[in-house]
């Protein structure tokens, strides 16, 4: 137990100094060029942070899922691009660790992932079903000497160009319906990417994510034989709300610290008095820790489930509706206190140039509510609360 | 009619009303995946309601998941744990 405290702690010991040197250096010229956080992601490729989910039989890090968490909050607190990426990589893993029964490609691929360090990008998202994750249009297609082909028109992949491999929802075969999926692992060079639009969005911005098309033929071992649909419940996308959230959390509370910063500043020009905005801090600082405690307790929430037998808890209603709640509060609660944090900083918090701009900040927490669009999710909320007992 | 084929037989009714399958259910086996066989999971929620209408019942939270409405059998299967009788 302590030997796993210490694995973890040196390990987020190391994402700050990565977060500090690398991520926070770097922020505003990746925010501006809207270009790949190069240097935070070779730094924790350096670090071997690509495989700390990975467990040690396996070549990877061993580390606990709360510490991967905590470092997508360190992260977030000096960039956003860079937490996102990190954080979405790791999903992929999580995706791939949880559901090894049977699959011993994905032991072997797992390996190579832990020895090169490589990246994983993912491609849910499809024209024609936009952000509903549990419908494809693209198929597993049976191709000459038992391999397989695909091809998905993907409007969004981020880091798309800059991945060693993809993790690809498809339908199971040309005929399966569209809720029978499955997901694909497929490397570089079994793959082609035709680039179809840019990627000038407002914020997280150096997620590099436009639209391709992707084709790729590769071996029917590369497919994931858990169901997609279990994938997803388990794992997917309670892992996407949980390490999204984390790192929404952390760019809210950096923008807090700005705006913390900035009030210090003024209280010291005049420290007879109490600046007005110190009050509007004491407000900020209470709607954080609204957005901390839901972020906290999610996590608890989602360890504790995890560890229930065949994770029986993960699969009912109540927990589907507990990690969707996570999402929509956590995506709507960060730009929240961004806005609060440039209320506070004023004009010097507006600006892009000072110690206390909070404009990235903002721009990024503002991609929450629409990664998965919220009303998507409620949508999904309100029939399972029509049949749901426990919510 | 044995109690339990007459179980199936409602099952399968509401199934055809309620679950949208683009194939015949009909044709499926006992133990066919429902969820193969194209039933969304919006529409696996319209099913639950159909059949706590029907049968009188509710499923408690452990059993409103995936695997218990998967096929005719498992929901069969939930109905007589819920010791709902087929008369
Ligand atoms: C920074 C960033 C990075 C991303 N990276 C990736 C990636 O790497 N891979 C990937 O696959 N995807 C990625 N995405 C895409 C993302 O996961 C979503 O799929 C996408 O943002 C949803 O797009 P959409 O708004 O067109 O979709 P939709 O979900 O189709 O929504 C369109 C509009 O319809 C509304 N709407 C949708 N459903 C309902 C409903 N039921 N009721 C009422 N209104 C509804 C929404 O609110 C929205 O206004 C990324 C997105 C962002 C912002």
């Amino acid at each position: 137990m302590s030997v796993a405290i210490d694995v973890d702690a040196g390990f987020l010991n190391g994402i700050r100094k990565i977060a500090d040197e690398f991520a926070a250096v770097n922020a505003d010229d990746v925010d501006r060029k809207a270009r790949f956080p190069v240097e935070a992601l070779d730094a924790l490729r350096a670090d071997g942070a690509l495989s700390a989910l990975i467990p040690t039989e396996l070549g990877g890090g061993g580390i606990s899922f709360e510490a991967v968490a905590a470092a997508c909050f360190e992260l977030g607190r000096r960039c956003g691009s860079s937490a996102m990426v990190y954080a979405m990589h790791q999903i992929q893993i999580a995706c791939m660790t949880r559901h090894l029964a049977d699959a011993p490609w994905f032991e072997a691929y797992l390996r190579d992932v832990a020895r090169d360090q490589r990246l994983i990008a993912s491609v849910t998202s499809e024209v024609g079903t936009g952000g509903d994750l549990g419908r494809s249009n693209a198929a597993v297609t049976p191709s000459r000497d038992g391999n397989a082909t695909f091809e998905k028109q993907a409007p969004t992949v981020s880091y798309g160009l800059y991945a060693d491999d993809l993790f690809t929802t498809l339908r199971r075969t040309p005929d399966a319906e569209p809720g029978d999926q499955v997901i694909v692992l497929t490397h570089k060079d079994q793959m082609t990417l035709e680039q179809t639009g840019t990627w000038d969005p407002l914020g997280m911005r150096g997620t590099s994510s436009p639209g391709f098309v992707v084709r790729a033929e590769f071996s029917t071992d590369q497919v994931l034989p858990t169901p997609f649909p279990i994938v997803a419940g388990e794992s997917m996308v309670p892992v996407s709300h949980l390490l999204w959230s984390h790192l929404w959390l952390g760019i809210a509370t950096d923008a807090f610290d700005r705006a913390r910063a900035f009030v210090r500043a003024s209280a010291k020009q005049r420290p007879d008095q109490v600046p007005p905005t110190a009050q509007r801090l004491s407000h900020l600082m209470s709607e954080l820790s609204l957005l901390r405690a839901e972020v906290n307790s999610a996590l608890r929430d989602f360890t504790e489930a995890s560890a229930t037998p065949d994770r029986e808890r993960l699969s009912t209603m109540a927990s589907i509706l507990r990690f969707n709640n996570l999402k929509i509060a956590a995506s709507e609660q960060a730009p929240r206190v961004c806005q609060g944090a440039m209320a506070i900083g004023g004009i010097v918090g507006y600006k892009n140039d000072t110690p206390f701009s909070v404009g990235r900040h903002l721009r990024d927490t503002m991609s929450a509510p629409l990664m998965i669009a919220n009303e998507r999710i409620h949508e999904r909320n309100a029939l399972l609360l029509l049949i749901a007992k426990d919510v | 009619m044995d109690p339990e084929s007459g179980m199936g037989e409602r099952v399968r009714h509401i199934i055809l009303q309620h679950g949208r399958l683009p194939t015949d259910i009909q044709a499926l086996e006992d133990h066919a995946d429902l969820y193969q066989a194209g039933m969304t999971s919006h529409a696996s929620v319209n099913l639950m309601l159909a059949l706590e209408a029907e049968f009188d019942i509710e499923f408690p939270d452990a059993m409103l998941k995936r695997s218990v409405f998967q096929s005719v059998a498992s929901i069969t299967d939930a109905l007589e744990r819920l010791q709902v009788s087929a008369a």
